[in-house]
């Protein structure tokens, strides 16, 4: 008798959902362990209290962002940014082009939009001029922003992962400068913020809830990255560039105007989340207003194996989590960094079960040698 | 008076300089061998929480620095078997890593920050802590100090020099080459990641052992990003990494005294100031030329499958 591992060669949609939720389940069970841990000696329980808090805590956690009326559309608001900046990694992630600096395009846009709401076009008083004139400002903060690492990558051969990781505390820190120094509000009370944005440049509301039209705008998007990708020209060339550079070049592909490109696109997009954010949810740019979604936008664009529909979908659920672990840290005092904890966790599980899945156990007779 | 400030800066520069010198150290054995490994925060942070939590539990420092290595190392023996084994890509890994790693000193510090504990002191070396200006400023430092910079020539004559080091670069240069000599590929990474990432913990426990004497959550603030970069700007070599991370840890000092003084400078720019020095260093040395001549391991962020043929 003999084991052997085997390769499987693909999954089936089914097997494929049944990997997902089986990982799943290991990281919440993970988790759930931790938060045992954590609980018996921070609160100092036994045994069955902790793990009667960590119960509790775990409705919490997944009742309130996903299930309850308010914190569900907590769980949209979150999932905006999130899928803005993961759809834009996706344009660069397509060409293995690794743009880890979605954080530092997403503050750049959100910065630029803040200029042209507070002191470009302040007299704008049309809102749908003003909101597309943000936008537009949003676009090119980001895509100047990613336009430095895209020129380095293509004309010095820098390393993109390195420079667009170092651009991210460059914008943070300037952003920072902006709202404790030049740009911070003489009425904030202190507070490291700029002035509230206009009337004009705020982004309605769909119906009587808290979630702007923001949403609209990344859905669209993503159905128009959707086509992008299967039906045109750049999407089929893009892939080629992804699978072999050197290919590409055989093919007549202008390789480092695809690299340039794919990461001005990528910054755009982020850019873009940045001045929605501003103008949706945040009202005035404030230090540090991403909890770092620029990169559990890394995370969601490789889960969602670089599909903008599964963006959308994936985005939601780690919208959920952030907001999920939000309510924890307020509630049960559990600290800030059980979401990073579980993030990881979660990104592990699935990419784990889903490797692990790719293979099987095979007992096969020990064949007679002749 | 300009002296003092002169030593002084030098002296701090070398502090601050030190846990980035053993986290570039760490990171440069694990890429040597073809691994990326972004997680290089995470792991800072794990070894600062494991070290700061022993020294508050024993008081006993040296064990403080070996627990931080223990932690560091299951972290990066985390990352070894995504990578490695499970052939997952390692930029995605490396940045996991770092979630973890946050989210795991956060929580188990939780109940410990802004505790005071027991912290390296600086012992002044006989005869050479005597030298004028550079007894001060290397030879009165504290031991993890000592210990870093007899690392550094020991990595350089261990990596360039002995049959180890010299199958430690094959596995990073071709994988293949190696492979097809009986070197196990996967055995040598799996023992260069986890190796490097305990050294990379002692960077991180040197700052909750030595720079200070307690945990602060988030404590390493972005080093472990400046460690990554310094790789690559130390070209993968040990010696270059020393001068990298004194440089880097130069303007932490600087920025930190000129501020003490009063300078008028936004502190938010003095911040910015080695990420923006780490971006215009990379655009004069990275050119694909110059990495051939420096032998940049050619195979790194590449997995290796021997079914896989090219």
């Amino acid at each position: 008798m003999k084991i052997k591992i085997e390769k499987r060669p693909t999954l089936s949609n089914i097997q494929s959902v049944f990997v997902t939720i089986i990982s799943l389940l290991v990281s919440i069970l993970i988790m759930g362990i931790i938060l045992t841990v954590y609980f018996a000696f921070d609160k100092n329980l036994d045994f069955g209290g902790a793990l009667k808090l960590t119960a509790e805590s775990y409705v919490e956690m997944f009742y309130w962002p996903f299930f309850d009326q308010y914190g569900i559309q907590s769980t949209f608001l979150k999932m905006i940014p999130l899928s803005f900046v993961a759809l834009g990694l996706i344009f660069a992630y397509r060409l293995k082009i690794w743009n880890i600096g979605g954080e530092g395009q997403l503050y750049m846009g959100a910065m630029a939009a803040t200029y042209g709401a507070l002191f470009l076009f302040k007299d704008v008083n049309n809102p749908i001029i003003m909101i597309l004139l943000l936008i537009f400002m949003g676009a090119i903060g980001g895509g100047l922003w990613a336009a430095i690492p895209a020129f380095m990558k293509a004309f010095f051969k820098t390393d993109e992962i390195v420079i667009t990781l170092m651009l991210n505390y460059i914008a943070i820190f300037f952003v920072d400068y902006l709202v404790y120094g030049p740009w911070k509000n003489p009425e904030g009370y202190g507070f490291p913020g700029t002035a509230p944005f206009p009337d004009s440049a705020n982004l309605p509301y769909i119906g009587n809830s808290d979630i702007h039209i923001g949403i609209i705008f990344v859905i669209i998007l993503a159905v128009i990255m959707t086509y992008i990708f299967k039906k045109t020209k750049w999407g089929f060339n893009s892939k080629i560039v992804g699978d072999n550079k050197d290919n590409a070049k055989y093919a007549g592909i202008n390789v480092k105007f695809y690299t340039i490109i794919s990461l001005v696109i990528s910054g755009i997009i982020a850019g873009i989340g940045g001045a929605v954010q501003m103008m949706g949810t945040q009202h005035s740019l404030q230090h540090g207003f991403s909890p770092g979604y620029g990169f559990t936008a890394i995370i969601i664009a490789w889960l969602a194996k670089l599909n903008p529909i599964s963006v959308l979908l994936t985005g939601f659920l780690f919208g959920g989590l952030l907001v999920g672990t939000d309510s924890l840290q307020m509630f049960y005092g559990v600290p800030t960094s059980l979401v990073d904890l579980f993030q990881g966790l979660v990104l592990f599980c699935l990419l784990g079960g889903e490797a692990i899945a790719h293979y099987k156990v095979v007992f096969r007779e020990k064949e007679a040698i002749v | 008076m300009e002296n003092s400030f002169v030593v002084s800066t030098l002296t701090a520069a070398i502090r601050s300089g030190t846990p980035l010198l053993f986290a570039v150290l760490g990171d440069i054995l694990t890429e040597r061998t073809g691994v990326m490994n972004l997680g290089i925060e995470g792991l800072m942070l794990v070894g600062a929480i494991g070290g700061f939590f022993t020294s508050y539990l024993t008081g006993n420092l040296l064990l403080a620095v070996i627990v931080a290595m223990v932690a560091g190392a299951l972290l990066a023996s985390v990352h070894a078997f995504f990578t490695i084994t499970l052939k997952i890509n390692q930029i995605v890994s490396g940045l996991a890593i770092t979630f973890l790693g946050t989210g795991i000193s956060g929580i188990w510090g939780a109940n410990y920050v802004g505790i005071v504990a027991e912290k390296f002191d600086p012992v002044k070396i006989p005869l050479l802590g005597d030298i004028p200006y550079i007894g001060k400023i290397m030879f009165n430092q504290d031991l993890l100090v000592y210990i870093s910079y007899l690392l550094v020539p020991i990595l350089f004559i261990y990596i360039y020099r002995t049959k180890s080091g010299m199958i430690l670069r094959a596995v990073g240069e071709s994988p293949r080459a190696a492979d097809s000599r009986g070197i196990s590929v996967t055995k040598t990474r799996y023992i260069y990641t986890i190796a490097g990432g305990a050294l990379t913990a002692v960077g991180g426990a040197y700052l909750s052992l030595a720079y200070n004497s307690m945990w602060i959550e988030d404590m390493t603030a972005g080093k472990g990003w400046i460690a990554v970069a310094l790789v690559l700007f130390a070209t993968w070599d040990p010696a270059k990494a020393m001068l990298g991370a004194y440089l880097f840890g130069g303007i932490t000092a600087l920025g930190l005294r000129l501020q003490a003084i009063g300078t008028h400078i936004s502190s938010d720019f003095l911040k910015m100031l080695p990420y923006i020095l780490t971006v215009i260093v990379l655009l004069f040395t990275s050119t694909e030329k110059l990495k051939r001549k420096v032998g940049a391991p050619e195979a790194l962020g590449i997995p290796y499958s021997r079914e896989d043929r090219e």
